[in-house]
């Protein structure tokens, strides 16, 4: 279940509550996110929709700890985020997110081996588990034979690619993803959108997207729309 | 877990052209402190091998150099006649009795007067001083007006070598002979004959600056030094020839060494901004890689310690550098005035271990200032907004 109007059950793996957010800007004020309400249950595929500017990669910031609301609070799989310090905050990352961005985010210096396997050092894995688990995250997304090749030697498809295989890598508690397919021409980006389903529907990952392409947002199980600051309902497959 | 090296190594070489500079920049401070430090070791080195453990240098009591002391005949009988005297195959006392005169000759490599010394020597010097040989021509005759010439002294100076005629103290000498003092002072100094060059400088016939004596080890060495501070006759200080010369070289070594921390610190700050420089526009270009490590759950500490990792790596390319540039200074041989004889004394630039080890850990200082600014800025980066920027 999702729910926007702040009267989900206890059991939600996600759950923000009268979250704001306010940015400052010279002297005017910037109230990007007011009152907002979300739960998600674990398994969930959400879709975010909203004009350019509404809010929706502050959201997701939020949701990833790497921004904090000015007021509300958001708990995931029992801890409030705002209460964790910044060394604890950084292993709750590394735990339970994975993040994909529109502009993929790999270390141009190193492999896709190497960037796929980054999530795993802040693991107790072993360097033989490590490279078990890259080559199973990397032939997931059908790149198994680009171990050794570096970003710029991958076209934008291939790149967003490893950038899922180094989110899942980890297997983290959820997926967020910032425009995905934001970057990349029409066959590249059902590619991802394909990938990002068969996480859904087969490894039963729970994603939050933000799109701006419908056809992406068609794949999520719930759509929602962030307007004004609030979400509201757009659909339901 | 850290950062993994292979990012920072990696980076470092992508970067190679901006990090060159700072690099560069250290790598020019640790080679002239190296090469400071490696004077101050040469100079010291040099004046300390001058000395013999068991020869005894005796002068009139509270004289800090032979320039300043005087010797009578009388004295030099009873030092003689000392227990614990080391004797020669012919018998006699190993005592060397010696006149140290300074004058001016032309000095080659400033093209202007410089001041040398002059030691007036009688055949016993040879036998008593350690170390030393005839490298060409032969010792003087004693009586005439002959000259041996240190090495040193033979390239310094216009005019003294081998076979020259060199004019001083009023008359005309001729270099008979080469002296190979293995690198030590005795290799900047002139050598005549004691009442010769005695009678040039009018000095009244029978005085002597010092009188250097060959002891029978140090336990002859510690009998000589009671029996002669003992006798009322003479007032007189014993120094062992070691002793001597390192308190010789101790002002102005450690001048050159001080010198060379000032020059080393005043340079340095300048490669620590260019450290500076450098590493915080490795940490500007590269906010959002630093961003995105920090959003796979990288703390604040580990991208400290990268950029740190980052800046140190620097640091010891260019510290690495500068050594092997001061390097080729090894056994370099120079000139300088040895404040304590007044008198030019060449020497030879000493490279050791322990001035390269300095160096590399003055370079890592550099790097470790240069850098820690950068790398706290790095870590304390807003990660949402770095993410934002293109
Ligand atoms: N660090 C910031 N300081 C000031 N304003 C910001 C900052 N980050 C975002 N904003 C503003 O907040 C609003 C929402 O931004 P964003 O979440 O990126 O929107 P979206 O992702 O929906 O396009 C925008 O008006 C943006 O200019
Ligand atoms: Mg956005």
């Amino acid at each position: 279940m999702v729910r926007v109007d702040g009267n989900g059950s206890g059991d939600a793996l996600i759950r923000m509550r009268e979250v704001d957010k306010v940015y400052h800007r010279g002297g005017e004020v910037i109230h990007v996110l007011q009152g907002l309400n979300l739960d998600v249950e674990a398994g969930e595929f959400v879709a975010f929709m909203g004009p350019s500017g509404s809010g929706k990669t502050t959201l997701l910031n939020l949701l990833g700890g790497l921004d904090l609301p000015t007021a509300g609070t958001i708990v995931v799989d029992g801890d409030e985020l705002s209460r964790l310090s910044g060394p604890a905050l950084a292993a709750w990352r590394a735990r339970h997110v994975g993040f994909i961005f529109q502009m993929y985010n790999l270390l141009p210096v190193l492999t896709a081996f190497q960037n796929v396997e980054l999530p795993l050092l802040l693991t107790r894995l072993s360097r033989a588990e490590r490279r078990d688990h890259v080559e199973l995250a990397l032939s997931l997304v059908g790149l198994a034979d680009r171990l050794d090749h570096y970003p710029r030697q991958l076209s934008g498809g291939q790149e967003q690619r490893v950038a899922i295989a180094r989110a899942i890598v980890a297997d983290p508690t959820f997926l967020l993803c910032d425009e995905p397919t934001g970057d990349l021409d029409r066959r590249s980006a059902d590619e991802v959108m394909e990938l990002l389903s068969r996480l859904s529907a087969e490894y039963g990952k729970t994603l939050l997207m933000v799109t701006h392409d419908p056809r992406a947002a068609e794949r999520a199980g719930a759509l929602l729309h962030l307007d004004k600051g609030v979400l509201v309902e757009a659909g339901r497959r | 877990m850290a950062v993994p090296l292979l990012y920072t190594l990696r980076s470092v070489r992508v970067r190679w052209a901006s990090n060159l500079v700072a690099v560069l920049g250290i790598a020019g401070v640790v080679a002239v402190f190296v090469a400071m430090m490696a004077m101050a070791h040469g100079f010291q080195k040099t004046l300390v091998q001058s000395g013999s453990p068991r020869n005894a240098l005796v002068q009139r009591g509270g004289s800090t150099t032979e320039m300043v002391s005087v010797m009578t005949l009388d004295q030099v009988r009873v030092i003689e006649d000392a227990p614990g005297i080391a004797h020669g195959g012919d018998g006699r006392p190993l005592v060397s009795p010696e006149i140290v005169v300074v004058t001016a000759f032309h000095h080659k490599a400033s093209d202007a007067d410089a001041l040398a010394q002059v030691r007036g020597v009688t055949d016993r010097a040879l036998l008593v001083h350690e170390g030393l040989r005839l490298a060409g021509g032969r010792f003087l005759t004693p009586g005439t007006a002959e000259l041996v010439v240190g090495r040193n002294a033979a390239d310094m100076y216009t005019g003294f070598s081998l076979g020259a005629r060199p004019a001083f103290g009023g008359r005309t000498w001729e270099v008979v002979g080469l002296l190979d003092a293995g690198g030590s002072a005795y290799d900047s100094e002139v050598w005549a004959d004691a009442g010769v060059l005695g009678q040039a400088y009018k000095r009244p016939y029978g005085l002597f600056s010092s009188v250097t004596a060959r002891t029978e080890g140090p336990a002859g060495l510690a009998l000589l030094r009671r029996a002669l501070q003992g006798d009322p006759r003479l007032t007189v200080q014993v120094d062992t020839e070691v002793e001597y010369y390192a308190k010789q070289s101790r002002l102005l070594s450690t001048l050159i060494r001080v010198l060379g921390y000032l020059v080393a610190a005043v340079m340095g700050v300048g490669a620590v901004f260019g450290a500076f420089n450098t590493m915080y526009a490795a940490v500007s270009a590269r906010a959002r890689e630093i961003a995105t490590l920090r959003a796979l759950g990288f703390s604040a500490g580990s991208v400290v310690a990268a950029f740190l990792a980052e800046a140190l790596l620097l640091s010891l390319a260019g510290g690495l550098l500068g050594c092997t540039a001061a390097w080729p200074l090894n056994g370099l041989t120079t000139s300088t005035l040895n404040w304590q004889s007044f008198s030019q004394m060449a020497f030879a630039f000493q490279v050791t271990p322990d001035a390269l080890a300095a160096g590399v850990l003055f370079a890592l200082a550099m790097g470790f200032a240069g850098g820690l600014l950068p790398a706290l800025r790095a870590a304390r980066l807003p990660v949402a907004q770095a993410l934002r920027e293109l």
